[in-house]
């Protein structure tokens, strides 16, 4: 009769296992966005904008440079202009198709190079602490010395415009917020149990950076650096904006938002128009990093 | 607590002379011959020498960083190109504009973002919280040299309640804020200076809050049988260290990112400033005023340190 009791026991977690399906992490993260229709959809809504940008050149009805002095500045709806013209009777719908292609680009190819530059250097100080940390943090402290617009426009006033020399401001000026969050939580990870508890069993540096701190490292980085993906959409637009981006007949948001501007008055839905882009772009990119936190969190 | 301020006032040094080596290096990456970038373009021959050696730039860059870094040390940026008066002066007299109206948009912002998280994080997915959460995410995402033309555009055309841009008949002297004729030319510029800051602010708020609420002390509070506003009241000073930080650090960016704002409104500050700088590629100009933000960034951040382990005494840093 105990032998039974027993048997039982040791049975029963064996015959319930098919319930309790053991999901991986990111298993986990998928069937909490699955459920999130507000991310879902946002994601569906970046999809669409990166395609419209994409295929601009087959979606937009006009070229996007050729002006006419008889249709400047048209209401919204007129005749074939679906959004209107700008102040040099440019097509606003085509312009703005093509100028999603240069917002879309700083908003993620700084991210994603200041991500791998940053990260890399916060996990190293992190992880090493004492003087490597002091290092690396101290320089980091230098560029935090400078609020990231303050530090764009000075890089990018002294380099002056164009779209290399955005990308390039861009990327140095988001390095720095990255490595600090790698940082942080590379230091708390660090002197976590299991990475004592893994460096007492003999496991190398290496082995410890990979295998346990790097993953819990990752998803506050990737959340952080996916919620800057809007930040620099709109700090590249500011910054073109003030004429420090692509020049003039390229379209940008930022840039028509800025030559657009005097004509505030004329045509004020029109020109009002590409605002409305870089807002959709940067609370569609900042709502999709908030569902990602939301859903990489475990203890949520 | 003496040794760590100590310790911090001196760290901030170095940090310093970063900013400088970072605001010298800016006139080197300038593309073209430094002193073309120093001098006006109608400046003869002789001038440019007489210049260059002044700066002594035909010595090696750190000589002619230590010369730079003993003239800024007195005081002494150089001459604006566009207006040939020092760079000193303007960018004080207009740093004047830019900090009143941006402390004024942070402290606002504080306030309300503070509300706001709570009743945020008091009923975690409400409804309440959910309509929050959307001011904040519009606040975070709106670009603030257009909510400056929308503001314009509702405000100053369509029901001329405020006026569109500037500081009035009498500019910057005697610019009264206590009163209203003056101080409603700086309504704008405040509102769209303090969106931003303020849906970061809710953001951060919310998040930790409702964080801290999930905590076990929170539940033991409960249990002894605190009121749920006094329950709040142990929360939010959880999290009121990181606020004060967050607070110094959105003033700092204020400061630097006033820049858009101020060009929209032509307040006379340094962001406005700045503007000029870039449009007449005004490097000496551009070079002071960023000098000063920084400087007055880290001075920010230096008191919000202090004043963070004045508030939170858990704080110990290696």
């Amino acid at each position: 009769m105990t032998d039974a009791l027993a048997n039982s026991l040791a049975a029963a977690p064996v015959q319930s296992a098919p319930a309790a399906r053991v999901r991986s992490y990111w298993g986990g993260v998928w069937q909490r966005l699955r459920y999130d229709y507000v991310t879902l959809f946002c994601i569906a809504l970046i999809i669409l904008i990166v395609l419209s940008a994409v295929f601009a050149p087959w979606l937009a009805p006009f070229d996007p440079y050729k002006s006419s002095m008889a249709h400047r500045l048209r209401p919204i709806g007129y005749r074939q202009f679906l959004l209107g013209t700008d102040e040099q009777g440019r097509d606003m719908l085509s312009r703005l198709l093509y100028g999603g292609r240069v917002s879309l680009l700083m908003g993620i190819v700084p991210v994603l190079l200041a991500t791998l530059v940053g990260g890399m250097f916060g996990v190293v100080a992190g992880y090493y602490g004492r003087k490597v940390n002091m290092g690396i943090m101290r320089t980091m402290d230098i560029f935090f010395a400078f609020p990231s617009v303050l530090l764009a426009v000075a890089i990018s006033g002294s380099l002056g415009g164009g779209i290399t020399n955005q990308m390039l401001t861009l990327t140095v000026v988001l390095i720095p917020p990255i490595c600090r969050v790698a940082e942080t939580a590379t230091s708390q990870v660090r002197n976590m149990d299991f990475v004592d508890a893994a460096r007492a069993t003999g496991a190398s540096t290496t082995s410890i950076l990979f295998t346990h701190v790097l993953i819990n490292v990752m998803s506050p980085v990737l959340v952080y650096a996916s919620t800057l993906v809007s930040i620099s959409i709109i700090l590249a637009s500011g910054l073109s904006f003030l004429g420090l981006g692509v020049s003039p007949p390229t379209a940008d948001w930022g840039l028509m938002l800025s030559t657009l501007r005097q004509s505030i008055y004329v045509q004020p839905l029109v020109s009002a128009i590409p605002g409305v882009a870089i807002l959709v772009t940067s609370i569609a990119f900042n709502l999709v990093s908030d569902g990602l936190r939301q859903a990489m969190d475990v203890k949520a | 607590m003496w040794l760590y301020a100590l310790r911090r006032i001196i760290l901030t040094i170095p940090i310093l002379f970063g900013v400088t080596v970072i605001c010298f290096a800016l006139v080197q990456i300038a593309p073209g011959d430094p002193i073309q970038n120093l001098l006006s373009p109608t400046a003869s021959q002789a001038d440019a020498e007489r210049l260059r050696a002044a700066y002594g730039l035909d010595k090696p860059l750190p000589v002619q960083y230590v010369i730079w870094l003993g003239k800024v040390l007195v005081g002494d940026m150089g001459m604006s190109i566009a207006n040939n008066t020092p760079v000193t002066g303007e960018v004080l007299r207009a740093f004047t504009n830019t900090i009143v109206i941006a402390m004024i948009a942070v402290v606002i912002a504080f306030i309300l973002s503070t509300i706001f998280g709570v009743a945020a994080a008091y009923r975690s997915g409400g409804l309440v919280d959910k309509a929050i959460t959307a001011v904040a995410v519009f606040g975070i995402s709106v670009p603030t040299f257009w909510l400056g033309v929308i503001l314009v555009i509702i405000f100053a055309v369509n029901l001329s309640w405020l006026p569109a841009t500037g500081m009035g008949a009498g500019g910057s002297k005697g610019f009264d804020y206590l009163s209203w004729s003056d101080f409603r030319f700086a309504v704008m510029p405040i509102i769209a200076l303090a969106l931003p800051p303020l849906g970061i602010m809710t953001r951060t708020t919310r998040s930790s809050l409702s964080e801290i609420l999930n905590q076990d002390f929170v539940q033991t509070l409960r249990a002894k049988g605190l009121s749920e506003f006094e329950v709040m009241v142990h929360a939010v000073r959880n999290i009121m260290p990181a606020a004060v930080a967050m607070l110094g650090l959105q003033l700092g960016y204020l400061i630097g990112g006033s820049v858009l704002v101020e060009t929209v409104f032509t307040w006379p500050g340094t962001g406005y400033l700045l503007n000029k700088a870039i449009l007449t590629r005004d490097i000496p100009l551009l070079q002071g005023t960023i000098l000063v933000l920084a400087t007055a960034f880290v001075l920010i951040n230096l008191v919000v340190d202090l004043a963070q382990s004045l508030i939170d005494p858990r704080i110990k840093r290696s």
